[in-house]
Formats: C-alpha cells, structure tokens, sequence
C-alpha cells in the first residue's frame, strides 16, 4: 500500500546481506525455520538479530535482544522507531527526499489523529448493508496530496493505443512538493507532528516493553541503516490477524522508507506467508475482490457498469497500471475467447460483479443465516480454522450440499456426526439436512502444477507417482466439473448462460500420459500458457507483460506472470539452474518470480538517483551509462536515464522520472502517507485490538473507528476491562504442525512431537490460580471455551501497561477431533471482527480468563 | 554441507546412485511400510531391519519437487521405484533450501504413504448418519448437478436499479492457498464464469 | 580405508525445529510412540522425552528464566548416539550384531541383535533401546547406508541451521574449535566442547559445543565404560534422566518422565 505491490519485497536468501534484521510479528524460526537458515547465516556474519514478540520463542532463542510487547500493541512500537528516527534526525534524507513522497503537500482541510483524538478528518457513520460488517467509514477527499490548478489539456499524442484517450481523462496536475521539507502540510512534517507523541515512555506505556530494551532496538536499526548498512523486517500472521493489520505492515514499510531500507540488499520488507502457494493464490485469485494480477473485481458499488466505465474508475494515468487496460482486455480474452471482441466489450458485460464483502467472515455468517445453499470447502478447513469456529460449524449444518476435497476426512466433512455440537446433542445428525460429498486428493508429489513462494517465485513441482484409489488432482476435480457443466448447460439459449456458454474451457491432453492409470488428467500446461498469455491468432506464447495488447491481439489471464512461460518446452517455473559459487547469489535461473523475474523489487533505489551504487558494499542494480544493470533484473525501464525528467501530460512512465523508483505508484514515490489504498487512514495509528484489557493510553478512540464486526448474540465482545476476561489471549503455530492439522495431525511421526494442545502461561499467572504444570485448564471468552492442559515457562511474562499488570496468554490452534491426535478447536474463542482494508480477522489479540479445569 | 571437502557433490552422486549395482531392493520395502497411525502400532519394520545393508533410494528415479507446506517453498527429491514413492527428501540444488527441511517438510512422505489417507469417495445424504461410499463419476455428477440447481435457482441478473450484475451468492468457494496456482486458475474461472463471486481462500486467514 | 565420520552439534545454532527426528524417521522408517497418539510431558517442547529404539534422534529443550526475565535463555540441542571411540555397547554384545564400521562408527545389525538389551545397559547415554516391533536393539547408525554411498545422513542433511553438522572427525574438529574461540571473542565465555578429545570414552565420534554444564544438557560430565561401572543402581543415580529402561519401554516410562522432572531443577535460574 505504501510501495505498489502487495507481496515480500525482497527474499529470504538476500537476507545474509543484512546488517540487521528484525523479527516482529512472525516467529520465523518456529514457522519458517529454512527461511530462517538465511538470518542464521546473516547472525554468523555478524548480524544483529531483533525479535519483538509477546512471547518468548524459538526464535526469541537465537535473538541478540527480545523485546516483549503485548500482543496487538506493534504499531505503538513501530510509531517509537518512527518517532525516535525522525527526532533523532536518523533518517536517510537523501533516499527520503528522493524516493518517497515526504516532500508532497496535503490538501488543508487534511485533519490528523493530534487534531481529532484518535481519528482522521473525513470519518462517518457506515449506511450499508450490515453484512459487510464495517462501524464506520471514512470519506478519503481530504487525504489527497494538494495539486496545482489544471492548466489545459495536456498535448495531443502522437498514434496511440485504443484506450489511451481514456486513460488521460485520468490525469491530475502534479502535486505541489516542498523539497526542503519545512512546509508545514508537506508528509514529512505531518508525520512528524503525527509520530511526536510515540516517545520512549509513551512506548512502554502502550506495549509494556521496557524502555530500555526498545532503545536498544531503536539504535541498533537506526545505527545499522544508511548508504552502507541496511536493515530488514520480516512479519508474518502476528502483523495481518488485527483489526488493524494492514496499517501494522505499512507501519513498518513507513519505517524502512524513513530508514532508506527499500529496494537494496540485505534490506526489505520479508512477508513470510504461511501456506505453500498463499501468495499464487492472491496473485491467480481465489479470492471475490479480486481478479488476476490485483485488478479489482468489477462491482456494482462502483460506477463499473461497462468496460469504459471500469477502465475509466480503475486505471491510473501515470505508474505502470497505466496499461491496465492491456491487462484487462487480454484477461476477458482469455475468460470468454473468440466470443469476446470489440463490440460486445470483449464479453465484460457477461462478467459477473460484486455487491458487498463476499469474504470468509460474511460468507459464514450468511451461511448461519440460511442464505447459502451450497460450498466447495478444497484443502480448507474452516470447522477448526474459521474464527468463532462454533458459528462456522453450525452454519455447516444450515447448508443444501457440501462439497469437501481433502488428503484426511477433515473436521469440516465430519461436522454432521463428529462435532462438540454433535457431540453435546446441542444438534441432532439425522436434523442436519446438508448433502456432504467428500473427494479424496492427490498429493504435491502426485501431479503436475505451481506454488508461488513466499517470495514470489513461481515453482514448478513435477509428478512423480500416481495417487492412489479415487485420490485425484484438485486441477483433475475442477476441470471435469466444469466439463459437465458445460455439457449441462450447452443447450441453454437463455442470455444469462451465454457468458457461460463461451467460456473458454479446453484443457484436455493432446495424448494421454502413457504411464499413469489416470488418462484424463487435464494438461497443466494448457492451463499455465493462458495464466502467461498468447498471442490470439496464432497461439504463439508472450515473452513479457510489455507485449500485451487492449485490442483484444493477445490473450493473458494473468498479466504479472506473463514470461513465466515464454515458449513451448520452456516453463521457467521449472529451470532449476542456481548460480555457480562466487555468482551474484540471486538465482535469476531458479524458476522464476514475478514480475519480470525481478527478485527485490523497486531495486531502482538501490542506487543514488544519479544513478551509482549508494554504497560499493550495497551495489544491487545501478546505471552503466547505458542501462540499468546490475546483479537483479531491474525493476525499471532498463533504457530510461537517471537524469530524464518526468514528461509533463505524460501517462504511463512517462510521466515518472528516471529517479522514481516506485513505478507502480502514480508518483513514483515511496508513500509515508497513502493518500489512497488504505481504507482507515492514511497513517498508522494505534488503536487497542477490537477486545483489550486496556483503555487506550494514547487517544480517546479505543479502537479502529472503521473495523469490521458482525454483531450477533453467539458473536458477542467483552467490554474494556472486563474483569471476567482480564488476560489478553494470543493464538499461534508450533513448528511441528500445519494450521488445522490436516497435512500434520494425521502424520504419526508430526502428531507425536506435539500430541496435545496447551495453554502457555507463566509462572506468576499460573500461581495465582493454583494451576501446576500439565494440569488441565478452561480458558473462557465471551464466545466459548477450549481445555487444554497447561506449560508453565518463563517464557511468557507478565507486563506492565499503563500502570496495570497485565498477563498474556497463549495457545497453539491446531487440533480438532479428526486425525491421530485432537483436542479442543481454539478457534471457538475468537471473535468474527475483521480490519477494514482486508476482513482479515483478529486472532492474535484478545482477552479471556483461565481457571483450572 | 559446508564441513564436507571429501564429500563435496556426494549429493550430484546420490543421482549416480540409481545406477550402480547394488542389491535390489524388494517389492514389499518399495511399497512403503505401513507406519503407525489410527490403527495402532500396525507397523511393519522388516525394511529398517536390514537397513544396514540396503540403500532404499539405489533404483530409484529422483523427481524435483517442492515442499507443500508453509510458503518458503523448499526443492524436495521424490525418490520413486517402479512407479512408487519410497523416500522424499531435500533438493540440495535448490537455492531456496539448500536441501534443508523442517520437520514438516521432512515428513512429506507420510502426506503420501499414510494408511490413514482417504483413497474413496464418500456420499452423505441430508439426514443420513453413515458415510456412503460413492463411484468417482458418479458423485462428479452429482455435485454438477448441485451447483447447476443452486446456480439456476438464485442466479440475479441485474440490481434493482437495473444494472449489470450477473452473479448468485448462494454458492461459497473456500480454498486455494494450499493448492496450485493451476487450479487456482481454473476454479476461479469456473466459478466467475458461472457468476459465482464468493471465492475466498487460505489468504484472508 | 576412510576416515573416521561424525557429527559435530552446535547448539548455538539449534532452534529446535526436530527436522533431524523426522528426517532421520523418514529415511529409517521408523514408527512413532503408540501411532503418533503421543502424550504431552510437560517438559517444554519436548514430547519425545528420550532417545531409544524408535527414537534415534532427540531434541532437548532447557529453559532458563529468573523471576524477572533477565539474561533468560532456551537452550536446545539434538541429541544422538555418540558413536563412542570406546563403546560400551560393542564391548558387552554377546552376538557381535555390534560393529564398527570403516567410518569408525558404531552400528548394530539388526539381523544379528538377539534382542538380549545388554547393550541398553552397557550405554552410559541411555541412547539405545529396543525397537518394539522388530524386537531388537536399535539406534542411530550414522547412516551407514547413505555414508557408503557418499550421502550426508539425513538429520545433518535436513538441520536448517546446520546445526548438525557431518563429516571427518579431524575437519569438525577444527571448526569447532574455531567456533568456541570465535564465541568466546563475542564474550560468550560459557561456550566448550564436549567429547571433542579422548578425555570422554576415547572421543566421541559425535560430539557438541555447549554453554551449560554437560547435566543441563542431561548429559554425563563423566560417563564410564560399563566394564568399569558395573553396577546398575549406580547408572541411574549418576545419569539422571537420560537413562533407558532395562525391561522396556514402556514401563520406565513414568519413571523417566519424573526424572526428566528433576532435571528440571539443574538449570541454575529456573523458575
């Protein structure tokens, strides 16, 4: 939100090169522990290594300093580092007057969380529908930059694309920039003031971190960034599972920009993701808002109504989303094929649109509601993973028909007669109404196809053997449903199945594979070639993104993997050729990252702007007179000089300098403030999780004033400071399991090492409720209660906030009552509240009480 | 590893290994030993038995894979004898991993070899309180039919207003993140093809 | 003939992930205690509780936490056979299944194990124990199948942070020792070497760098040969936790799981 992409900027290999890493928001050693091989390396070269953590953990362990917080308080923290830089005048100036927007004014109806106690100016009631869960919304006018007046139309260009006369429509005067940075409305002296109050002591207050130890984390990061050192942060689930979990991560990014960290070696912001393709599966998108490659879904909440409409409400003038309109073009191409052209709007008006959040949380609880007749639950198990999980199984039970894919009989197939539900008599097996059908899969080894990494590599992993019994690929399931239905629906002559009808879907094998029993197994690659896009007419694959069309020429589902198969036998996803020792220790021939198989994106920042490594001990991509060159593929118009100025009426990267280095941004800049893109304010803030023991210390508004919560009487929130629920309660991994423990609780040699579920708490908590080691405890929320037997460690201590002592509380989430080992599912104690931005739930912050079973 | 001069590229020779003559290695041991599981202690040993001897991996063909389990995405080897897995361990090619794993990744095998494992297709009627084991074709044809049914009977062309909208909200998606980006593809267009927008997967957990 | 083979662990460096307990399961295909319905022991993250015939690989957790959290450590380390230069096991093996190999490791084979457990009492590390299936003595063989082949044994392979490290004693040697000096420079002034010299059984083909007294780890800070501690009674009382059942597994079990407990109390600042 703050850089252009949603994904890692950097991977975890590159941090052997870092000065110094932090660890917030993710216990890397215990969920990522070879993505942790490379901080090691880093440690033994010297490193320093930071973990800011509620707990101590496995990798508190190998941390030069642990930082203990309380869980939900980061951006209390990071707003210190951010405030401690700027007092300290420790930022990299010339990389934030540069690179980032710190220089840009703000309109001056603008009004600041100092000006309003704790919101921004443009806050509102929410009006509609209640399933979209938001308590109040915020009009965004009053966040954008300060512009100068229009002066005319910009010249008339010279031949153009179809839709370049739309995408000009789109341009803005430029905005108005203080490069001294001493204007008062310029972003780096609203963060400023905005950041003030984030002091030392204000910092233990919130988080109950010593004030010592966050000092020692704040020289050390301040001390180890600059042309010659770098820093990096890597998050994972502890920043995104808050009601405000977007703004904890472009926190940091605010951070690293002020700390000139982005886009260079041994720098970044690292997203550990936590599942084998979860940043494929946002990239190809199983996800309603939006389509492929980050275009937004078409919705009838916006004025999207034709292609035109679409284009005109989405694209952006300048920045490299410019071409979105090649993007989208090629995309309905490879939806509905010959039938889209020109004069039906290459088939947008079949596109179905969206009407609301349609995501997990709102899903279910229409579900539970009785307004969902049928699901498909593949390789998802939301009867132990879905929050309020007591809520989800039960609007299981309200379903028509459901349709579950897995390797294990999962908790979500078994609800009907294996529930707690079930089990109490609370519901009766022979009252559930709901048609289960449960396909066995096959597995990674099993079949062709892709994961897209934590890093945004793209690799292929080929079949090895065939799956046994009716075991089949995901890919196998999908296809011949859809098989079927377009069988069922061929005579259709109703207009509403037309969109159907001409939906490109032919994937079958030219010959059958010689060496399995399976013969129908449809042909991956047929489906990676329209993910990376042809050339219509004559099928030939594209190279690269730069050669999509919006004259309907080329057919691309997937714009950002474009090249990842750039002609026939040749699935870069596949090469496996590393870098010989001594080489650049990028690995560009190790399958292949998107976009353009660049590795640290925004590398261009890598470089002083006229172009020369900031450093001969950071050189990354520079400019050698010519081009842009370098150990990475530039992510940059690898022709465009440093010195070329922006072209004013420019779209597109002409309108950037050859020293923006952020080119999906419509300024080029990195944002210290996102006057679009994030839903609750344009700076980070800290507001208490949406359930906190505390009033907030900092400002009157307790919590996020636009955060998502379902109201209902099996969702209900405990009051601040309730004292039937004083501890804060935080949920997590353990090294030995997978999430719901389909892929770990049924595997004899995973299911020993960690058989039963626990609660962690420390000594002093333990004492004061007569608890000992491994005896069994309740832990109550307001939605419902889990036993789990207690570990009693001084790893979990208990802090001081705002005078109180508060304890922390935690508990892995991995078991339910399938497989070798069960236990209680934890995910019946949370809550169904979400953030704004994303309707991610909050699962690492809330409270509950603990007594002894 | 970085200890090893005398064993340098002893991982490239693992490769050679399938062509050297050792001894062969016997049916049941490629099969794959039963290990453990909700059965009990079912567990057949004899391979482990005379592991001194045998090497398991000595006929096998090596597969490059990867690791399906968290998002570090580690090169795995499957190692496979006659069409069978009989071991999956770390590609030390790969620049991601090295070769390394975690337990997790280590135990990729029993994900596959599992006794455990669902091999059949099973059919609940509403109601019922058995499980019901269906054929393959069969029960594809079914869930057709369910979401035909369901898509037919709720499918809104236009808002109240009149404009586009094309979608039914009846159907719910979930799932993707632990699954290929193939699929992901296909059943994202299946469904937006169908007008079913509520796809959601593993990303918003 | 090759050199002599081994493992050097840098706890340091563990993070007790347990790659090496499964890798090591994975390549040796071994079974899992009652089918994986394990229970849980109480002792930090440490479910496998000892090493013994099923269990050739095993991770040790030692917390370390003073009431207010200052200077708090986790100490792990991957335990494993030692492949003693003088091994005891080899020693009282009536059948010969005990051997050592051209690695200098020590291997038992299990076609030749009678199954008669005097090398369980014979270990002065409680590493071996009876595989209940195959009914014979197992333990870790340093793989020995993969070691002829030129393969690095699976848990060494695995370790992420290379903790586990494999290869000729003499080489590991040297890095060790080049890791001590190197800690110690860092003021780390606790870091030594276990079993690196003939001090401890002649050497230990498998050996550790520690920052603890060797009883932290449960480990021996003398282990005797039996030939020289005859007396049974006198293993437990010296050897603590790790001792392994005489009779089986699982009528020791309880027994263990309390000695484990009171090794607890060795950490200097528990809590």
């Amino acid at each position: 939100m703050r850089l252009g992409r949603g994904a890692a900027t950097t991977f975890p290999r590159n941090l052997t090169e870092a000065d110094c890493i932090v660890v917030e928001g993710s216990n890397m050693a215990e969920c990522h522990p070879v993505a942790f091989r490379w901080v090691m390396k880093a440690k033994l070269r010297g490193a320093k290594l930071i973990h800011v953590d509620p707990r101590f953990t496995r990798t508190s362990a190998m941390a030069d300093i642990h930082a203990p917080i309380r869980a939900g308080s980061d951006i209390a923290f990071l707003g210190g580092l951010i405030n401690y830089t700027i007092q300290h005048e420790k930022y990299f100036k010339e990389y934030v007057v540069n690179y980032t927007n710190a220089a840009t004014l703000v309109r001056e109806d603008f009004k600041d969380t100092e000006d309003l106690d704790g919101v921004f100016s443009g806050l509102k009631p929410y009006t509609g529908d209640p399933l979209n869960g938001f308590v109040g919304q915020y009009a965004t006018e009053s966040w954008q930059y300060e512009r100068a007046p229009a002066d005319g139309q910009p010249a008339a260009p010279g031949p153009e694309s179809p839709f370049d006369a739309l995408v000009r429509e789109n341009l803005k005067p430029p905005p108005l920039r203080d490069p001294t940075l001493a204007h008062p409305r310029t972003v780096f002296q609203i963060l400023k003031r905005h950041f003030s109050r984030y002091t030392p002591a204000m910092v233990e207050r919130v988080t109950g971190c010593p004030r010592a130890t966050f000092l020692k984390v704040a020289e050390a990061i301040t001390a180890n960034s600059g042309p010659d050192k770098t820093t990096a942060f890597c998050y994972a689930v502890g920043w995104t599972q808050h009601t405000y979990g977007p703004q904890m991560i472009s926190c940091c990014a605010l951070l690293q920009l002020l700390l000139g960290n982005i886009g260079r070696p041994g720098g970044g912001v690292m997203a550990l993701r936590g599942h084998a393709t979860i940043q494929g599966s946002t990239d190809v998108p199983t996800l309603y808002h939006s389509i492929h490659g980050y275009m937004n879904a078409p919705s009838v909440l916006r004025k999207h109504d034709t292609l035109a409409d679409y284009l005109r409400a989405e694209t952006l003038a300048t920045s490299y989303w410019a071409n979105q309109p090649k993007f989208m073009v090629s995309y309905l191409k490879s939806m509905y094929g010959a039938a889209a052209t020109r004069d039906n709007d290459y088939g947008y008006g079949w596109h179905p649109r969206i009407s609301g959040d349609h995501s997990h949380l709102p899903m279910m609880v229409a579900m539970a509601d009785g307004k969902v007749r049928g699901m498909f639950a593949m390789g998802q198990n939301p009867a132990v993973g879905g929050q309020n999980a007591r809520v989800q199984r039960r609007a299981l039970a309200k379903l028509e028909w459901l349709v579950v894919k897995d390797n294990f009989e999962t908790e979500t197939a078994a609800f009907w007669y294996n529930s707690p539900e079930v089990k109490s008599g609370e519901l009766k097996t022979a009252d559930i109404k709901t048609e289960v059908l449960f396909f066995p899969s096959a597995q990674v080894a099993e079949n062709d196809g892709s994961f897209t990494n934590t890093q945004r590599l793209i690799q292929w992993h080929h079949k090895a053997a065939d799956p046994p019994g009716d075991c089949r690929s995901d890919i196998w399931f999908t296809y011949h449903l859809g098989r079927r239905l377009k069988a069922l629906y061929a005579r259709s002559t109703l207009p509403r199945d037309a969109g159907f009808k001409a939906l490109l879907w032919d994937y079958d094998r030219d010959t059958p594979p010689a060496d399995s029993r399976i013969k129908d197994e449809p042909d991956t690659l047929k489906v990676l070639k329209e993910i990376n896009g042809y050339e219509t007419a004559t099928g030939a694959h594209l190279k690269s993104f730069a050669e999509l069309k919006d004259d309907g020429s080329t057919t691309c589902a997937s714009w950002i993997y474009c090249g990842v198969f750039p002609a026939p036998g040749q699935n870069r996803a596949a090469s496996h050729t590393p870098d010989p020792p001594g080489g650049p220790d990028t690995h560009l021939g190790w399958a292949y990252a998107w976009p353009a198989n660049r590795r640290v994106m925004y590398n261009r920042a890598s470089a002083r702007p006229d172009g020369a490594p900031w450093s001969e001990r950071k050189r990354y991509v520079w400019w050698d007179g010519q081009k842009w060159t370098g150990r990475d593929v530039p992510d940059f118009p690898t022709g465009k000089a440093p010195g070329t100025p922006g072209k004013p009426g420019g779209i597109g990267l002409d309108a950037h300098s050859g020293a923006d280095p952020f080119i999906m941004r419509p300024d080029g800049k990195g944002w210290l403030f996102s006057p679009a893109g994030l839903l609750d304010g344009p700076l980070p803030t800290h507001y208490e999780p949406a359930e906190s023991p505390v009033a907030n210390p900092l400002y009157k508004q307790q919590a996020s004033p636009v955060l998502k919560y379902w109201k209902r009487g099996d969702n209900e929130l405990a009051a601040v400071g309730d004292a039937r629920f004083p501890h804060v309660l935080t949920t997590y991994r353990l090294t030995e399991h997978h999430l719901t423990g389909v892929m770990s609780r049924w595997l004899p040699w995973l299911a020993e090492l960690q058989p039963e579920l626990f609660v962690e708490l420390s000594p002093e908590l333990a004492a004061e409720h007569g608890i000992r080691n491994l005896d069994w405890v309740t832990i109550r929320t307001p939605r419902g209660s889990a036993r789990a037997k207690a570990l009693v460690t001084g790893r979990m201590r208990p802090l001081t906030v705002n005078g109180k002592t508060i304890h922390q509380v935690g508990m892995p989430w991995h078991w339910g009552y399938q497989g070798v080992v069960t236990g209680d599912v934890v995910n019946d104690l949370s809550a169904l509240v979400a953030d704004p931005n994303v309707s991610i739930h909050e699962s690492k912050a809330f409270v509950c009480s603990v007594e002894k079973a | 590893m970085a200890e090893l001069p005398a064993l340098a590229g002893a991982e490239e020779r693992a490769m050679d290994v399938t062509r050297r003559d050792f001894f062969r290695l016997s049916a049941s041991a490629a099969a794959g030993t039963a290990v453990g599981g909700l059965a009990g202690l079912g567990v057949d040993l004899s391979p482990a038995v005379a592991r001194a001897q045998a090497l398991r991996i000595k006929d096998a063909k090596a597969v490059p894979s990867v690791c399906p389990y968290c998002a570090v995405g580690c090169g795995t080897l499957v190692h496979t004898v006659e069409g069978t897995i009989v071991n999956i361990e770390g590609d030390p090619k790969s620049p991601v991993s090295e070769g390394t794993l975690c337990p997790k990744g280590a135990a990729t095998y029993q994900l596959h070899v599992n006794p455990n494992r669902a091999t059949r297709v099973l059919h609940r009627a509403p109601g019922a309180t058995e499980w019901e084991v269906w054929d393959l074709e069969r029960a594809l044809d079914r869930a057709a039919e369910l979401v035909k049914k369901t898509r037919d009977e709720t499918f809104v062309e236009r808002t109240a207003d009149g404009r586009p909208l094309n979608h039914t909200l009846a159907i719910f998606s979930l799932g993707g993140a632990t699954m290929d980006n193939e699929w992901n593809h296909v059943q994202q267009k299946l469904l937006r093809g169908l007008g079913v927008v509520a796809i959601e997967n593993q990303a918003r957990i | 003939m090759p050199e002599p083979m081994g493992f050097f662990t840098d706890t340091t460096v563990c993070i007790g992930c347990k790659a090496c307990e499964v890798a090591c399961k994975e390549w040796n295909q071994l079974p899992s205690t009652d089918g994986g319905a394990n229970t849980l022991s109480g002792h930090s993250y440490d479910n496998t509780r000892q090493l013994d015939g099923i269990h050739w690989r095993h991770v040790k957790f030692v917390e370390q936490f003073a009431a207010d959290r200052e200077g708090g450590r986790w100490l792990m380390m991957s335990d494993v056979c030692k492949h003693c230069v003088q091994a005891g096991c080899l020693e009282v093996c009536p059948t010969g299944a005990i051997i050592r190999t051209e690695f200098d490791t020590v291997v038992i084979q299990s076609n030749v194990c009678n199954g008669c457990r005097d090398c369980i009492a014979a270990c002065p590390f409680g590493v071996i124990g009876t595989n209940p299936v195959s009914g014979t003595a197992q333990k870790c063989t340093l793989c020995y199948d993969r070691m002829q082949v030129g393969l690095t044994p699976a848990c060494a392979k695995a370790c992420p942070t290379e903790s586990i490290k494999f290869g000729p004693i003499a080489s590991l040697r040297r890095t060790a020792r080049a890791r001590v000096e190197r800690l110690q420079g860092q003021g780390r002034t606790r870091a030594y070497l276990y079993g690196d010299d003939e001090t401890i059984l002649g050497g230990l083909n498998s050996f550790y760098l520690l920052e603890d007294r060797p009883e932290v780890y449960g480990l021996p800070a003398a282990p005797k040969l039996p030939s020289r501690n005859l007396v049974p009674g006198s293993l437990w009382s010296g050897l603590g936790a790790l001792l392994v059942g005489l009779v089986g597994l699982v009528s020791f079990r309880q027994r263990r799981m309390e000695e484990n407990g009171a090794t607890r109390g060795e950490g200097r600042r528990n809590v």
